[in-house]
């Protein structure tokens, strides 16, 4: 099996404009795995799959998570001046970091029999509908994964042959695995069920 | 009514039979339920198991599922019934000749079981259809099937078919068959048919 670093040089070569990046997991599994960026992100798959010493021929898993807005701490140098005397004292700040969808796609080589290569895609934001592009011209496999990304986070996959819901019906509104989702006000709570329940 | 069983068990002493057409009727057709041909979830595997040689539902007359409605007298929803599938629950059961029954079978198909709560499951079908026996389990073993259909022969033999208290299926009063809930953009609507369930805090059940 080519080491991350590898593919990760051999894909830059191959598609010399793309921005792909090693996102490390620090548990004990260790499985690390590629941020490709969305523009390129059709390319790479279809070297990955062709190029025959990685041969990542066989989409096992396509899967969806919400990164919701969160905040970080951050120490900040501030000057100050007290007493006619300039001071640098750390200040700490509070920033927030936007939330995202990611798509994480588990690739394996039929072919060599190893794998996975982890690949991961992310959006922007998290607005209503947000689009990336379908790796179902490359890997036939994804073809029903995707629609379930779609249905239940509300990723719009461009290229996707048949871009529907896949489990909810096609009336629904909502996409139900996003963090900020809970189920429909119930008509026949009792009131004391309706005040349990968390406010939007 | 006493009074006539005591009769009929002494007459039968000296080779008199007597019986009612009533008797007759729902004698027969207590005997020969025969269940319509769906599963939904892991309670169908019980439900299949509970036909085969080892508990054998054709001891009381139910091994015949039938593929149609048309031809079908009991529903064993057996399993979790999703929003999207209810309308399609509720359209068979319409679609039932009379006189029909409905058994609810497992904790999904009484109140949604372990997935109460979920954005997808709908919290008993007896929200949207009248259900004369309930099997708790999860699943129900296929004695716990045997007995609920037991006691569903039991409840049919006692049916009045005219006069007060007669049986759902001989007034003509009672609706035969239930609005189709709809696919809605949060939720099916409505979410429960308030001609056959009412919330717990307002009286429950029927």
């Amino acid at each position: 099996m080519l080491d991350l670093e590898t593919i990760i040089k051999r894909v830059q070569e191959a598609v010399p404009s793309c921005r792909i990046e090693l996102v490390s997991n620090e548990s004990h599994s260790g499985h690390h795995s590629l941020l490709v960026d969305d523009g390129h992100a059709v390319e790479v798959a279809r070297f990955l799959r062709d190029a025959p010493d990685i041969c990542l021929d066989y989409a096992s898993n396509v899967t969806g998570i919400d990164w919701l807005n969160s905040t970080v701490k951050e120490k900040v140098p501030v000057t100050e001046t007290v007493e006619g005397e300039e001071k640098v004292n750390e200040k700490t700040v509070e920033k927030t970091v936007p939330g995202y969808l990611e798509v994480v796609y588990h690739l394996y080589s039929m072919r060599l029999k190893q794998g996975p290569v982890i690949l991961r895609m992310r959006t922007g934001n998290r607005d209503p509908d947000v689009h990336l592009p379908s790796l179902t011209p490359v890997y036939r496999s994804a073809e029903l994964q995707e629609r379930e990304v779609y249905d239940l986070f509300g990723i719009v996959f461009d290229g996707h042959p048949d871009m529907r819901r896949l489990l909810m019906w096609e009336e629904f509104e909502d996409h139900p695995m996003r963090k900020d989702y809970f189920p429909p006000e119930e008509s026949d709570e009792s009131p004391i069920d309706e005040q349990a329940r968390p406010k939007q | 009514m006493t009074e006539d069983k005591q009769l009929q068990d002494e007459l039968a002493l000296y080779g008199v039979h007597l019986t009612l057409l009533e008797q007759v009727y729902n004698w027969g057709r207590s005997n020969s339920l025969w269940p319509l041909q769906f599963g939904l979830a892991c309670c169908a595997i019980e439900m299949i198991a509970s036909v085969t040689a080892r508990y054998d539902l054709g001891r009381f007359g139910s091994e015949i599922f039938r593929p149609s409605p048309r031809q079908a007298d009991l529903m064993i929803v057996s399993g979790t019934v999703t929003k999207k599938m209810a309308p399609q629950v509720v359209r068979l059961y319409n679609q039932m000749a009379e006189p029909k029954y409905v058994l609810a079978m497992g904790a999904c198909a009484i109140s949604g079981g372990p997935f109460k709560g979920g954005y997808n499951v709908v919290k008993g079908i007896d929200r949207y259809i009248p259900v004369d026996i309930f099997v708790p389990g999860c699943p129900p073993r296929p004695e716990a099937l045997l007995n609920g259909i037991i006691h569903l022969q039991e409840t049919i033999r006692r049916q009045k078919l005219s006069g007060p208290g007669k049986a759902r299926h001989a007034d003509r009063d009672q609706p035969s068959e239930y609005a189709i809930p709809e696919e809605g953009g949060r939720d099916l609507v409505p979410q429960y048919n308030a001609e056959t369930w009412r919330p717990s805090w307002q009286g429950g059940g029927k």
